[in-house]
């Protein structure tokens, strides 16, 4: 495992490109593309403002900037850097600006989400698309680029927009069953439509892609609802996170629920393997459970820590939420499936220093990771069953079937891991500190196990 | 008592009229007064008169009241006066008596109806004792029930708590959201009405503009096309194109699913056919019979089941099969059921088959089979003790320990038979030896009584013969005949012993029989030989000799004892 060196960067904008060749980092209001195996900056181009968010287009060619605080978008091309677009909202603001699948339009939410302006980069024309909805998640691309969902509200009723994203032709448009829609996601293969309500009722719709209502799934009443919901890669399953500290997996042939997996605070009465973090004080030599050997250049002020196997039973540490706050921090608030729908990896908000790993094979636990400090970010290999995950210090943490180990991140006056990004080949990981950020390289014959 | 007091009260009348004629009467012994006394001896007769009077004071002073006659009296006659207060204090007394007597039964009959009222109040009263507890265990028992109820409504009343108590929550933490939702909102639109008014004040209104340098082409390098309703139509077909597929694609591994669920499900069929004609072939005779229409069924089935791919897709064939696997199911379940009745049966009659027993022999079978269990459970008991003997020596192996253990139940036995045998062999060495002592005893008598009896016969002889000496004879004699007498005594004896000897070897165990059947015949022999003694005085050589080889001349005895 090697470690890049130290760059800086700002607002956590740092992105691969899809094609996994270049990455792109922003740092106050330059935009710095460089190689991503060499880190050879290669362009660098300057925006009017602070950027607020970055993004490539699918084709890897083109990089948007926006500027929320100015209104304004600009977009810089890759191939040709002289090329220069800027779109500006005006009066109206910008709230959100994300490309649109096939990389030629931009899709810019105004203020207060009065209205969705489509630009088409092609042929300058402008679509607006009138009373989106305010929600967690109300604007989702199909996978395949196809078909957009956009989650609408007139008159205190939601509804559901089906748009080609070919031309933006609207393709459906159906009022859903959700009293007030929270988000929306299409299945990976594109056919199905996931649909849910805010926290206060549970309520998962299942629409069609063209537009009928398959099945609504309802798992208790009264208490609050769904917090996560994750589509499986293969698209069989739809896992359904919940303040209940629960998850439940629904199948789609039938889309009831076949298995539920509990977040209990003592674990006990279960084959899986449960990893303790244990720090030790500074130490010359880390003896982690490793995979392989590490080359580690630790600094002075590091503790080193290790991964103990802990007997069972195993009590978790519970944090108890305040009652008297909204959003209280309890619930499965992070659900990730594995590449190979194999695993699903979850978090519990009053558990928040363990990440439970299931198998979907058997429909059980498979392991369960308890750090020292909060999880910050999980996130899995694209290509493999190895999942990594942070939790604000200094180090990385990769678990995969065969075992667990915890890396140090070599650098200089410490380095904070806040998020982490796999590269989109699985060879790499790009980790994001408060304004820094920092390579991970794997091992070749590490990917090889 | 009753009849005399009327008799007396009759009398009182009587006395009054006639008072002389009443003593007339009292020194007569036929007064109908003493009703009593005319079968009996009269008490006063005309003789015992001063008696009967002393008698009569000493009664009547003994009674307390005054006397009727003093010594001092001369006249013998009696003082009218005295007797009369004498009988006036008697009758009085005798109705005292009575009335206490009356009052006395009147008391008793008062007692007995109290008691008889005592009685029947106790019965009452137990009755209503019994009553009363009856009451009570069932008021106990309702009381019971009752606490029973109230701690399940107390249970009902906590749970009803608890579950409002978590409803209470549950809108607490609903009504936060709802507030905090709520005050977004509020900030939305504050911050939308300040927008408005900025909007509306500020002048200078920037537009939307986009400014590219040049137009891009499109990513797929195809010209835009206008909005149609072609196009539209075409979008729906794709739309639909790709539904389809995926329902196409989930069918797809459907069947490849079913298929092979089905062939796993022909496997497991098969397999259980052929697990149970299996088991069938070890059981044939008995069962054959009873087998013989589910076998036919069976083959029906079978033959049914050879075509998998054609019967593919029907609901009716897989319906057959599944009900052809839960019938070969439950064939097996009960096949399974059998041989573990079966292995039980077995373990019980140690080895025997459980399925031919007639019902002859089964009583007889039981109670061989309860000795055998017997015999086993000792077995058992003795291979443990062995065992933890080993084991308290301890020994590594388990099957030495074993066969030592067998061993060692096979020498104690031998041990305990040879030990018999021995015991056995000591008595009859010892009857052997009484035997063949009695036997030498009673050759030398009879070689005494031969003696003797050649000296009888040679006296008898020499009597008869004109020339005799008598007092050879007497010389010989006397010895011969005190031995004859001791020989026949003796005889007596060793009769008594052998039947001594054979009363004992009637006892002793059969492996003697051989030496008992000469004893017999010896006895008969014996008992037989004074008379042939006497009347075959030819063989008598031949006898005395022979006598001493009583044990081994067995053939010989026998012609000893034919007359």
């Amino acid at each position: 495992m090697n470690f890049s060196e130290v760059f800086k960067q700002s607002n956590q904008l740092c992105k691969v490109s899809p094609d996994g060749k270049y990455l792109a980092t922003c740092v106050q209001y330059r935009l710095v593309i460089r190689d991503v195996n060499t880190l050879q900056i290669l362009n660098l181009y300057t925006c009017l403002d602070q950027i607020s968010h970055m993004e490539w287009s699918s084709d890897s060619l083109f990089i948007l900037c926006a500027m929320y605080k100015r209104a304004l978008v600009q977009v810089w091309s890759l191939e040709q850097p002289d090329w220069h677009c800027k779109i500006d909202e005006g009066s109206i603001g910008l709230v959100s600006s994300r490309w649109s699948p096939d990389g030629r339009h931009i899709l810019n939410t105004t203020e207060f989400h009065l209205r969705i302006t489509v630009w088409s980069l092609c042929t300058k024309a402008v679509s607006y698309i009138k009373y989106p909805k305010a929600c967690q998640k109300g604007l989702d691309f199909s996978r395949d680029g196809c078909y957009m969902a956009l989650a609408e509200r007139r008159d205190c009723k939601d509804y559901v927009s089906i748009f080609v994203c070919d031309d933006w032709h609207l393709l459906r448009h159906f009022e859903t069953e959700t009293q007030d829609l929270s988000g929306l996601e299409w299945s990976p293969n594109g056919c199905v439509l996931a649909v849910w309500e805010s926290c206060l009722e549970y309520k998962m719709s299942l629409y069609s892609l063209d537009g009928r209502l398959l099945s609504t799934y309802s798992a208790y009443e009264w208490s609050l609802g769904i917090k996560s919901v994750s589509w499986s890669p293969s698209s069989q399953f739809l896992a359904i996170g919940s303040f209940d500290e629960k998850v439940r997996i629904l199948n789609h042939i039938t889309w009831k629920k076949i298995a539920q997996f509990e977040h209990p605070a003592i674990i006990d009465n279960t084959k899986a393997t449960v990893y303790k973090e244990i720090e030790k004080r500074p130490a010359v030599s880390s003896d982690e459970m490793s995979l392989h050997d590490i080359t580690v250049a630790s600094s002075l002020f590091s503790t080193q820590s290790k991964y103990d196997i802990s007997p069972l039973p195993v009590q978790i540490p519970v944090v108890k939420p305040d009652p008297d706050r909204a959003n209280p921090k309890i619930g499965v608030s992070a659900l990730a499936f594995s590449s190979d729908s194999r695993y699903i990896a979850t978090k519990n908000d009053n558990m928040a220093t363990a990440v439970w790993v299931w198998d979907m094979q058997k429909l059980r636990l498979e392991a369960v990771l308890e750090q020292t400090s909060t999880i910050r970010c999980f996130q899995w290999d694209p290509r493999r069953p190895r999942l990594a995950l942070c939790t604000g210090n200094s180090k990385l943490y990769l678990w995969s079937p065969g075992g667990c180990v915890s890396v140090q991140v070599p650098a200089e006056g410490g380095f904070q891991v806040h998020s982490l990004n796999w590269h989109c080949s699985g060879d790499s990981l790009i980790l994001i500190g408060k304004d820094q950020l920092c390579l991970c390289y794997m091992d070749a014959d590490q990917n090889n196990e | 008592m009753m009849p005399e007091s009327s008799l007396v009260k009759d009398h009182y009348g009587i006395s009054v009229k006639c008072g002389a004629p009443l003593l007339r009467h009292f020194n007569q012994s036929s007064l109908p007064l003493h009703g009593n006394t005319n079968a009996q001896s009269a008490f006063c007769t005309q003789q015992n008169v001063p008696e009967c009077l002393s008698h009569i004071n000493q009664e009547v002073s003994s009674l307390g009241l005054r006397t009727i006659w003093t010594e001092l009296d001369e006249s013998s006659d009696l003082n009218v006066v005295t007797v009369l207060n004498c009988m006036h204090d008697l009758i009085q007394l005798h109705r005292r008596s009575l009335r206490t007597l009356e009052n006395m039964e009147v008391e008793q009959l008062k007692s007995s109806s109290k008691l008889d009222y005592l009685q029947l109040s106790t019965t009452r009263l137990k009755e209503q004792l019994e009553c009363s507890k009856r009451e009570n265990t069932g008021l106990l028992e309702r009381e019971r029930q009752l606490q029973q109820k109230v701690k399940s409504l107390q249970n009902c009343l906590k749970n009803e708590k608890e579950e409002m108590q978590k409803l209470q929550n549950m809108i607490a933490s609903r009504a936060t959201q709802y507030n905090h939702d709520m005050k977004r909102k509020e900030r939305d639109l504050n911050k939308l009405k300040e927008r408005l008014s900025q909007l509306l004040v500020d002048k200078k209104e920037r537009k939307q503009a986009i400014d590219v340098l040049n137009n891009i082409g499109r990513a797929d390098g195809k010209r835009s096309v206008w909005k149609t309703e072609k196009t539209e139509a075409k979008h729906e077909g794709e739309m639909y194109k790709t539904l389809l597929s995926d329902y196409d694609a989930r069918q797809r591994d459907l069947v490849l699913e079913n298929a092979e669920l089905r062939r796993v499900l022909h496997q497991v069929k098969n397999d259980m056919v052929s697990l149970l004609r299996l088991k069938k072939l070890t059981q044939k005779g008995v069962q054959n019979e009873r087998d013989g229409t589910q076998a036919n069924s069976e083959e029906e089935q079978e033959e049914e089941g050879f075509e998998p791919g054609k019967e593919l897709f029907s609901v009716h064939a897989s319906e057959k099969l599944t009900n052809s696997i839960r019938l070969q199911w439950r064939r097996l379940k009960s096949h399974v059921e059998q041989l573990d009745s079966q292995v039980s049966l077995a373990q019980v009659n140690a080895g025997k088959s459980s399925e031919t027993t007639p019902r002859e022999t089964q009583e007889e079978e039981v109670d061989k089979l309860k000795l055998e269990i017997q015999e086993y459970k000792d077995l058992i008991q003795t291979q443990q003790h062995l065992l933890q003997h080993q084991l308290s020596s301890s020994c590594d192996e388990i099957t030495s320990l074993r066969n030592d253990g067998y061993m060692l139940q096979e020498k104690e036995r031998l041990r305990g038979e040879w030990k018999t045998l021995e015991g056995q062999r000591s008595i009859f060495e010892r009857e052997r030896k009484n035997f063949t002592e009695a036997a030498i005893r009673l050759s030398h008598e009879r070689k005494a009584f031969e003696e003797d009896r050649a000296t009888w016969l040679k006296h008898q002889f020499l009597s008869l013969s004109p020339c005799g000496d008598p007092k050879k004879l007497m010389l010989s004699n006397p010895t011969g005949a005190s031995s004859t007498g001791e020989t026949e005594l003796n005889l007596q004896l060793t009769q008594e012993k052998l039947s001594e000897f054979l009363s004992d070897s009637a006892s002793t165990p059969k492996y003697r029989s051989s030496s008992s059947l000469s004893t017999v015949d010896l006895h008969h022999a014996l008992h037989a030989t004074p008379e042939n003694l006497l009347i075959k005085p030819k063989v008598k050589t031949t006898n005395t000799e022979e006598s001493r080889n009583l044990w081994e001349d067995f053939p010989i005895l026998q012609e000893l004892s034919e007359p």
